[in-house]
This record gives C-alpha cells, sequence and structure tokens, in this order.
C-alpha cells in the first residue's frame, strides 16, 4: 500500500519502532576517509531520517549489519561455551536495490548452501529491509547490466522530497502505523540505464586459468582487500580464537571479515598458501563473482554496485576486467574456430 | 647618477645585486599556492622592467631579476595587484612588499593533493602569514603535511609537521594487519597484534596517519582535531648547520601561533644590536641565552593541551666550523 505523509510523522514512527528495532542506515561519517578531509558512507544507527545520506551512494555496503565485521559467536571455558547472545532488538536497514539483490546473494551462501548459518540467521529473520530509490545512477554503477536495477522484495519503500515522505509498504506493522495516512500509489526511483555496461561471457574455458591476461593485475593488485570489503555480495569469513590474557583457559572464538586478495586467506595448516600470485587473486575473485558462482547458484554474484570499482586504490576495474574477459573470450572462440 | 637608500631598498623586498645598477624583485607567496591568473602578471613584470627572466627561489617565491632600480616604483604599482590576491599584509598599499626580514612562509602541498598530508599546509601558512607580517626579524617557518617533511621544516627556525591520532575502533577490525605491515614498513612500528586486535605504542607513534590511510574497514580513523610537531632553531650557514629538534608533540595550531609570535618579543629583547646589519639569527640568539631562557618567553601565556609534550632541555648538534 502506498503512503503519503511526512517528515514529522514517519520520524514519529520511526521513534515509535525504535523501541523494538535498531534503524541501519547509510550515514556521513566528516573526515573518517582514507584520507583527511574525505568523509566515509558507512552504515551506522540513525534516529531520523535527515541522518540518511540518500545523495550519494555509500563507500560500504549493509552487509556489517547482517555479517558483522567482527562477531563473536561463542564463549568457551575448560569444559562448556556458551552462544553470544544475539542483539536484543531486531534490525530495519535502508538500502538500494542493488544491495536488496546482494542479500539474496548472502542467502544464498549462508541459509540455502548447505548447514544453515546460524548466527546469519537469528539476525537475518529480525531484519526489515526499506528501499531506496535512484533518480540517478551514479558513478561505477553497472546495475542494469547485472538486472539489479528493481526490485519490489522489499517491506518499505520510502523517498524523502523535502517535508513530504512517500512510502509503499509491503509489512503490516508499517500499514498500521500509516492507517491515518494518504493512500497514493508509490512507485520507486529506478535507473533504466548505466554510463557502465558490463558484458558478460557465457562460458570462460579452462585455458583462461592460466592466461598471461591476469600478469596485469598480479602487477597492479596490491592487495588489500577493499573490492572485497565493501562488496555486499563478499561473504567470507574467518575465525579467531582468542584465549583471554588473564586466564588462558577461557576464551572467545570470533569471525572476522576475510578477503580472497589479501595474504593470509589460502594460508593452511603448516604454512603453505596456494595462491600467491595477485592476478590470480584477481582471476579468482572475478570468476567467483560472475560465472563460478552462477553455475552454482543460477545467478551472477555481483549485483553490479560498483563499489570495488570506486574504492580501488590502484584504480583497477572490476568492471572493465569483465569486459575485457569477454572480448578475450570471443577472440579465443574466434581462433578455435 | 643613482643615489641609493640600500636599507630601504630590502626593506621593499628587493635585492641589491652584484650587477651594478640592477635590482631582484622578490614575490612572496605564501604557503607556495597561488592562482595561475597571477602568472602572466609576474611574466609582464619580468619582461617590462626586468631581463625577462623568473627564478623560482627555495622558499615558493618568485624573484624577477634585471629590474633598474629607477623602475622601483613602476614595478611596485605592477606589484599590487599580486599582493593583493595573495592577501599579503601590507603597510602601504600601492608600495611593494613590506619588509623582508621574516622569509616567505613555505608549505608543503599538504592536503591540496597529497594523501599523506594530515591538514590543510598552505591554509595554516596564510594564517601564519597574517600573525607575523610584515616584520624585519630574520624568521624562517615552514609548513609540511605529515612526518615526512618534505618541505624539510628540519632547516627551519620554526617547522610545523602535521600529525593525527589515530582512533581505533576495535569492532571494526578483522586483523588484516595491514595497518601493522604499513607502520612498520613505512614508520616507526608503533603497531602490535594482541589476541587479533591492534595496540599502538602511543610513546613513538609519530602521528602519521599511514594506519589510517590503509586501513580497509575505516577501523583507524583521524582524530577530529590536527596534532602538530613544532620543531626549532634547524639552519644552513656558515658557522653550525643543523637540523632543528622536536620542542612541542601533539602541540595545537593556537600553541603554535603563539609560541612564534612570543619568540619576535624574546628575539627584540635579546638581539645583539652590534651584529653586522643588525641581523642576528634567533638559533644563535639561543645558542647565547641558553634554551631554559628562550623557553620560558616562548611559552609565556600559551595554553597547552593536555596531549602536549614539550621537550627540554634541547641540544643541538650539526656540524661545527667554528
Ligand atoms: C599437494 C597436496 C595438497 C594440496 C595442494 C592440498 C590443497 C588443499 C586445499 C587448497 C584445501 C582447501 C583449503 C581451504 O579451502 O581453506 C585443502 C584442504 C584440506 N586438505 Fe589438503 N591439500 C593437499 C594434501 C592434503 C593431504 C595429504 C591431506 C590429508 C592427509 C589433506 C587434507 C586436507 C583437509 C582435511 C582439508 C580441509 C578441508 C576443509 O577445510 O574443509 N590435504 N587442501
Ligand atoms: C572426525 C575427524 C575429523 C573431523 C570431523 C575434521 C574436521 C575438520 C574441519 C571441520 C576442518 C575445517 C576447519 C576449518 O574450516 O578451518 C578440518 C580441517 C583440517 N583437518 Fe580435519 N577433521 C577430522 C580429522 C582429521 C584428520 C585425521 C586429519 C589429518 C590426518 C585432519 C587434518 C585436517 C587438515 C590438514 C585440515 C585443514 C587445515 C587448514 O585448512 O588449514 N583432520 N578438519
Ligand atoms: S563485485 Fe564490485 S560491483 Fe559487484 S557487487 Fe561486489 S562491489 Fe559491487
Ligand atoms: S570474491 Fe573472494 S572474498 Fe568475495 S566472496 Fe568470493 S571468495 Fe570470498
Ligand atoms: S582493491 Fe584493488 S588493489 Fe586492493 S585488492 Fe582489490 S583489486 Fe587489489
Ligand atoms: S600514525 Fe603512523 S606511527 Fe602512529 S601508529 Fe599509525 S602508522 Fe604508526
Ligand atoms: S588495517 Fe584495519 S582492519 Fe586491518 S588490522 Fe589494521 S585496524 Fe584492523
Amino acid at each position: 500500500m502506498g503512503y503519503q505523509t511526512t517528515t514529522a510523522k514517519m520520524n514519529a514512527i520511526f521513534a515509535d519502532l525504535s523501541k523494538e528495532y535498531v534503524i541501519y542506515a547509510p550515514k556521513r561519517y566528516v573526515g573518517d576517509g582514507t584520507f583527511v578531509h574525505i568523509d566515509t558512507i558507512r552504515y551506522g544507527e540513525i534516529t531520523d531520517l535527515s541522518e540518511i545520506e540518500f545523495a550519494e551512494k555509500s563507500n560500504y555496503s549493509f552487509k556489517e549489519v547482517l555479517l558483522p565485521i567482527s562477531e563473536t559467536l561463542f564463549y568457551f571455558t575448560e569444559n562448556e561455551m556458551k552462544e553470544a547472545d544475539a542483539p536484543k532488538k531486531g534490525a530495519i536497514v535502508f538500502l538500494r536495490s542493488c544491495d536488496l539483490h546482494g542479500l539474496k546473494r548472502m542467502d544464498a551462501i549462508y541459509l540455502e548452501n548447505g548447514a544453515v548459518d546460524t548466527y546469519y540467521k537469528r539476525l537475518r529473520d529480525n531484519t526489515k529491509f526499506i528501499l531506496m530509490g535512484c533518480e540517478n545512477s551514479f558513478e561505477n554503477c553497472f546495475c542494469v547490466s547485472m538486472g539489479t536495477q528493481q526490485s519490489d522484495d522489499y517491506d518499505a519503500y520510502l523517498k524523502v522530497a523535502g517535508e513530504t515522505v512517500l512510502v509503499d509498504s509491503h509489512w503490516d506493522v508499517l500499514d498500521a502505523a500509516l492507517a491515518g495516512a494518504t493512500q497514493t500509489p508509490v512507485i520507486p526511483d529506478s535507473v533504466t540505464a548505466n554510463d557502465t555496461v558490463v558484458t558478460i561471457p557465457e562460458t570462460v574455458p579452462q585455458t583462461l586459468f592460466d592466461s598471461p591476461f591476469w600478469e596485469d593485475y598480479g602487477n597492479r593488485c596490491i592487495a588489500c582487500g577493499r573490492c572485497n570489503f565493501v562488496c555486499p555480495t563478499c561473504t567470507c569469513f574467518t575465525m579467531q580464537d582468542i584465549f583471554y590474557t588473564d586466564n588462558g583457559k577461557a576464551g572467545e572464538r570470533r569471525r572476522v571479515w576475510a578477503s580472497c586478495h589479501v595474504d593470509g586467506y589460502t594460508d593452511m595448516a603448516g604454512g603453505h598458501a596456494f595462491r600467491n600470485d595477485k592476478g590470480q587473486r584477481m582471476r579468482f575473485k572475478v570468476m567467483h563473482k560472475v560465472n563460478d558462482y552462477k553455475r552454482r547458484f543460477g545467478t551472477h554474484m555481483c549485483i553490479g554496485c560498483g563499489r570495488c570499482d570506486d574504492v580501488c586504490p590502484e584504480y583497477i576495474s572490476f568492471a572493465n576486467c569483465i569486459n575485457k574477459l569477454d572480448a578475450l573470450v570471443n577472440d579465443t572462440a574466434k581462433e578455435e574456430n | 647618477m643613482l643615489d641609493l637608500n640600500t636599507k630601504k631598498i630590502k626593506k621593499n623586498a628587493y635585492r641589491v645585486t652584484k650587477v651594478r645598477g640592477e635590482t631582484a624583485s622578490r614575490v612572496r607567496v605564501p604557503g607556495g599556492l597561488l592562482t595561475a591568473e597571477l602568472l602572466p602578471l609576474i611574466q609582464n613584470i619580468a619582461e617590462t622592467y626586468g631581463n625577462g627572466k623568473i627564478h623560482l627561489t627555495t622558499r615558493q617565491g618568485f624573484e624577477i631579476p634585471g629590474i633598474k632600480y629607477t623602475d622601483i616604483d613602476a614595478v611596485n604599482a605592477l606589484l599590487q595587484p599580486i599582493i593583493e590576491k595573495l592577501n599579503i599584509n601590507q603597510e602601504i598599499p600601492g608600495k611593494g612588499y613590506t619588509s623582508a626580514g621574516t622569509r616567505n612562509i613555505s608549505a608543503c602541498i599538504g592536503s591540496n593533493v597529497c594523501p599523506f598530508a594530515t591538514y590543510n599546509t598552505t591554509n595554516f601558512a596564510k594564517k601564519m602569514e597574517q600573525e607575523i607580517f610584515p616584520n624585519d626579524l630574520h624568521f624562517k617557518v615552514s609548513f609540511t603535511g605529515c612526518a615526512n617533511d618534505c618541505i624539510k621544516t628540519r632547516m627551519h627556525d620554526f617547522g610545523i609537521i602535521g600529525m593525527t591520532e589515530p582512533q581505533y575502533e576495535k569492532e571494526r577490525c578483522m586483523g588484516c594487519q595491514a595497518c601493522v605491515k604499513a607502520c612498520k614498513k613505512k614508520s616507526v612500528d608503533a603497531l602490535s597484534v594482541e589476541n587479533y586486535r591492534i595496540v599502538r605504542n602511543t610513546e613513538k607513534c609519530v602521528g602519521c596517519g599511514e594506519c589510517v590511510i590503509n586501513c580497509p574497514t575505516r577501523a583507524w580513523t583521524r582524530s577530529p582535531e590536527t596534532y602538530y610537531r613544532l620543531v626549532i632553531m634547524g639552519r644552513t650557514g656558515k658557522r653550525n648547520p643543523r637540523l632543528a629538534e622536536d620542542f612541542l608533540v601533539w602541540a595545537t595550531e593556537d600553541a603554535i601561533i603563539k609560541i612564534i609570535k612570543n619568540t619576535y618579543g624574546f628575539v627584540t629583547n635579546y638581539i645583539d644590536r652590534e651584529a653586522p646589519g643588525g641581523k642576528e639569527h634567533i638559533g644563535y640568539i639561543i645558542d647565547r641565552t641558553g634554551f631554559s631562557e628562550f623557553k620560558k618567553w616562548a611559552l609565556d601565556g600559551v595554553e597547552l593541551d593536555s596531549r602536549t609534550i614539550v621537550k627540554g632541555p634541547i641540544y643541538w648538534g650539526g656540524i661545527h666550523y667554528d
């Protein structure tokens, strides 16, 4: 159901909801960027719609709400262990259409890929998703190429225009709260084209595994992992077992984000690492983001948000890599014919 | 026949050159950053009254050589729009630069461009210009954005090196150690890992911000305040060239401005009037009075932040030829 209301009323509704939900949205953290006087837009708790950064793309995605950067899973003593408590409140998350598709990728990995991840599930089950529209494409976005520019899989869509708020609700709680508001059809803003267009090769032959194509990335990539950390669909984690220093017999296990670009990702017991070449890491990531994931789950993993291209300090473009790979695959096919 | 008051000419930022009858005009650019529109004006002076050449000075000015002493008034008129655009403290409009004792305040490119910078060096240089110009006493002040010290503040009477106090949000840290490696390889190895989390040795940290730059998750961010390392009494020269030593660490902007202004009082009080040309460098004055006397004057009425570390007594090294 679509509604028209005011920011004041909507803020009051959120104030009420905040008794049961922590409200997360992209926020501007002034001066918290990599360099001095540069801001970061990342997810944080809000209490007022005016805190939400609607005008720009967030540098980091919403994924840290469902997959915290560092999350204590359980505490252990010599013979016992206790799972860490789940947050008392649920969560409401503001996000754009591409990210909402990213949520499906996270679900696929954590809920539908063999055993259900209970730590993910207990957060996921208590989270509501509010769509933010996109009036214009941002730099490096290629959602249209990935088919993620629209989504109606939301609990609500919300648009702020001055003092007016337009809401399309799929959530009974919000419907009840908005009962007195003017009803009106509300259609989410979405883009129909991006400057960046990506063509993904249907299949990538195994022969390109060791292609010199990847060497260029081997020379350029510094293995910082930023492209993975900003990515809403990178779901890798690693474990840390901490033994409390005053009592070496008790401690906790945390899971933390991991990145296939960063050293250590392929380290095994005994110290052997099997993917040291950064070009091969790029190959692994790119193929995971597109074809490999698709073979297993039916869709590409990448949702085309372009954050990896926004952030790479070495100006490595993932989007351009796919396009170059596509051209290479076509050339290889021609040669073979 | 030329009948000149060379003292007045020098005060007006003109040089008494080795070429009889010719002077050179020095255009001071505080902080080293200017709008390109000023370049044609400088070109015009060089081509109309100079010998068509311009020398880029080490202190980020333009020296326009080959000017006839008789053309000084005409050159001053052409300098006026440049002086106004650069917002130079001027005593009498239209009369050119006033005084040449305190040297142009130079600055590295800082946060205008440089990824390592911790503050806007040009803006601080310009602010300092407003505070201490015009002045006949020989002071060299420079600003650098980070501990790399590209402007070489260590060769100045006062060098201001930007610092940030890294803020650690442990919940955003996944232990990738990018910060640890950066600090070890590019800085002072002030970070260590304890139970997968990062510990900063606050005694060692030089506030360069490499950890902030290299952290991929914003676990490290900059402090809202910028801090500065104030290094003092570096110099070149015939007798005892030496590098500046730390005076304050983690100092604030206000403290630095006040200290430098206070030092003008100290120099006025202690300068050797018999010195050649009445000029004596601050460093040599402190060598005479002792550091503690300088410190007393410098810190008079200065409010120090609780973080600020005051060093002392300071002993300078360098090479002694005297
Ligand atoms: C040349 C020899 C070997 C290579 C290159 C190799 C490579 C690998 C790789 C790439 C993984 C995956 C690591 C990960 O996903 O984190 C792995 C896991 C594993 N390997 Fe090996 N391996 C070798 C020999 C062995 C041998 C001889 C054994 C046992 C006797 C063994 C036992 C395992 C086990 C148990 C795992 C863990 C599977 C898991 O994490 O779920 N591997 N190995
Ligand atoms: C019932 C018996 C076993 C179970 C249930 C078991 C389970 C596991 C699991 C779950 C992992 C993955 C850990 C991770 O994700 O990091 C693993 C890794 C591994 N296990 Fe076992 N394991 C068993 C027996 C063995 C035996 C007998 C060996 C060696 C002879 C072995 C060698 C390894 C190795 C080498 C790894 C990989 C370590 C790495 O990737 O760094 N496991 N095992
Ligand atoms: S790979 Fe890049 S464009 Fe694709 S979802 Fe991740 S960050 Fe976005
Ligand atoms: S791209 Fe790398 S870090 Fe991201 S999900 Fe795939 S393997 Fe994990
Ligand atoms: S952000 Fe760029 S340099 Fe860093 S790991 Fe990714 S591709 Fe490599
Ligand atoms: S600011 Fe510089 S010296 Fe201090 S911890 Fe960070 S990298 Fe190391
Ligand atoms: S770089 Fe950032 S995430 Fe990595 S260990 Fe340092 S603080 Fe933690």
